[in-house]
């Protein structure tokens, strides 16, 4: 239940603006991929053009290939909402639906598709989700009450109890613990480690150690001035990235070195 | 040793000189007295009274505290003082206006049958007996009741769709497209449009596709749509923007199409401030006069059908009832039925903004920790 990813001369365009040019990059199915890099830099926009979310915004188109164990994501015909269902995606700040219950905010993927889903199959679904993201404890006993009543690292683990009710090959996490305290990011880190047994995990953060503690590969992206695309510079092996990366900019930037 | 001891002093030195907490009660009573006091010298009323009390009170209140608590706290006061006389000041007409049409009102709203009958078969001869022996009031604003609530039921299911869907469109598909655009102008300007003038296009549609003299209950309800559809576009617009894209992206990111998003994500959330949008939207045109007056004519019985022939209405009522009395004679009867029937329309209107507020309340999101 997961795919790989492969990404071939892939630039993003806002309108007329280049804002990433000519990524190439392969992500191994089951594996967790970490983007890192300064901000402005593309990492969240080329996160996004990976499940066509980036088309949400007005004028924003790409040119190139994203190929999802083989199928090219934007090849004719290909309908995002297909993408979607097939890549999930977890944003910077938790965003549960206010309102809607905790239990109907795991079934939002189902419901608000109007899939037919009987009582019994909706409670599977709905206890295996939440305890696939470490919440089932916290909230069984109130599935009834309001998700926005939640603390905000129960609702980022909430938001990706509801990415994973869809069953995606892919889960995307835009900085999932940038608007989460030490603790909650804690449990969101341990929850990534489970995930990459069943999914193929792309995350987005600014927190170096974090890359390091949950990645098994690291992409660093940078841009060479205000107004130029953002670039990959390297991309490996999570170690080497900290310990022995090639290029000068990496290692700056690792180390802290970076103006 | 003496160095740790805290100094003792009356005062913090960290405040400066305090009024008395009685201080704004102390003048106000001498801004009474003094007031009455020059009044009386120039011939006393209450209106003047009021005035001159309020900038006594002021004038002694800033000055005190200017004299004991400096000019910082002065000032502070002179502009509450200000702020409140303004509030004050915008509240005279409307407790005045509530004031009239209830002394006025009641009597006629207490007139057993007021509610339940209508002014069919009710002449200047009974009217006449009424004020010359005493007779019980006859007729009433039912046919009117009526009137009005077909009329506006029937604009509003014109309207909300149109408005509703107008403002989906204008923030989910708009995007500053040139259509979108022109859409927001028309609709800025139709805002403005007086209402006589929306009751003449309803009246000239209805001439030109109809027939000539086309005056019907439906025919108003055109014409309140056309000044209703600019309000609910509006409302609707400005609830629909202030849900967080998040939401929808989130529902995108589940797979969940655009229609569905919106319909699903975005309406729900938002309901709360468009149903409270439309509840003042039908406030607003529930009184209208004019436009009712061009478009369904008066009447004196009951017509349930709003798609054919004349049909009362309350505002149609009071300007008919006032401007032609049922009996030339002794108006009287006829004006305690139009102020009656006013306050009819201000309770209705009242009922729908506390329905507004109460939508508002039930619909919101719930958070329930």
């Amino acid at each position: 239940m997961s795919k790989r990813i492969d990404v071939k001369d892939l630039n993003v365009y806002y309108s007329k603006f280049l804002a990433v040019e000519g990524v190439n990059i392969n992500i191994d199915a089951k594996s967790v991929t970490a983007f890192i890099g300064p901000s402005g830099c593309g990492k969240s926009t080329f996160l996004r053009t990976l499940n066509r979310m980036h088309e949400v915004i007005p004028g924003a188109r790409v040119e190139g290939e994203v190929l999802l164990d083989g199928d090219n994501l934007y090849g004719p015909g290909v309908d995002p909402v297909t993408v979607r269902s097939q890549i999930g995606m977890v944003f910077q700040r938790p965003n549960p639906f206010p309102t809607m219950s905790i239990r109907d905010n795991v079934l939002a993927g189902v419901k608000l598709n109007n899939t037919k889903i009987s009582k019994g199959e909706a409670d599977v679904l709905v206890e295996r989700s939440l305890q696939g993201a470490n919440l089932w404890n916290e909230v069984k006993d109130r599935l009834a009450k309001p998700g926005s009543g939640l603390s905000g690292g129960q609702q980022q683990r909430l938001c990706i109890a509801r990415a994973i009710a869809v069953e995606p090959q892919v889960i995307l996490m835009d900085e999932p613990c940038s608007a989460l305290d030490p603790i909650s990011t804690l449990a969101i880190e341990d929850l990534i480690n489970e995930l990459k047994d069943q999914y193929t995990v792309v995350i987005v953060t600014h927190n170096m150690q974090q890359a390091a503690r949950v990645s098994d590969k690291t992409a660093f992206f940078n841009i060479a001035g205000t107004g130029k695309p953002g670039k990959l510079i390297e991309f490996g092996d999570t170690p080497t990235i900290f310990s022995n990366p090639t290029e000068k900019a990496t290692e700056d930037y690792v180390s802290g070195r970076f103006g | 040793m003496t160095a740790t001891l805290t100094p003792v002093r009356k005062r913090s030195a960290l405040t400066k000189g305090q009024l008395p907490k009685a201080a704004p009660y102390i003048v106000l009573a001498v801004a009474l007295i003094l007031g009455a006091a020059i009044l009386a010298l120039i011939g006393f009323n209450a209106f003047g009274w009021g005035i001159v009390s309020a900038i006594l009170f002021t004038a002694g209140l800033v000055g005190w505290s200017l004299v004991v608590e400096g000019v910082r706290k002065a000032k502070d006061k002179l502009a509450t003082c200000l702020v409140v006389g303004a509030f004050l000041i915008a509240l005279v007409p409307l407790f005045s206006v509530i004031w009239t049409v209830l002394v006025n009102g009641l009597p006629g709203l207490l007139d057993p049958g007021f509610l339940t009958t209508s002014m069919n078969g009710v002449t200047g001869a009974f009217d006449n007996k009424t004020v010359e022996e005493g007779a019980p009031l006859l007729g009433g604003i039912y046919h009117a009741l009526m009137g009005t609530l077909l009329i506006t039921v029937l604009a509003t299911l014109i309207s909300v769709p149109v408005g509703l869907l107008t403002a989906i469109y204008l923030v989910e598909y708009g995007e500053d497209r040139a259509l979108a655009r022109a859409i927001t102008f028309f609709v800025d300007v139709m805002t403005g449009i007086p209402s006589i003038v929306a009751g003449l296009f309803a009246a000239a549609a209805f001439f030109a596709v109809v027939g000539p003299g086309t005056k019907t209950g439906a025919v108003a309800a055109v014409a309140l749509s056309v000044l209703m559809i600019p309000v609910v576009v509006r409302s609707s617009e400005e609830m629909l923007k202030i849900v967080p894209n998040e939401l929808r992206e989130a529902a995108y990111a589940l797979g969940v199409r655009k229609w569905r998003t919106i319909l699903k994500v975005v309406l729900p959330t938002a309901i709360s401030g468009i149903a409270s949008g439309i509840t003042l939207a039908i406030a607003r045109v529930i009184g209208e006069t004019a436009p009712i007056l061009v478009t369904a004519g008066f009447a004196t019985t009951i017509n349930a059908n709003v798609f054919s022939g004349w049909m009362a209405s309350l505002p149609t009522f009071i300007y008919t009832q006032i401007l032609n009395p049922t009996s030339p004679s002794n108006p009287d009867p006829s004006s305690e039925r139009a102020w009656g029937a006013a306050l009819v329309l201000i309770i209705l209107v009242m009922l729908l903004n506390l329905g507004a507020r109460l939508i508002a309340r039930i619909f919101a999101p719930k958070t329930g920790r």
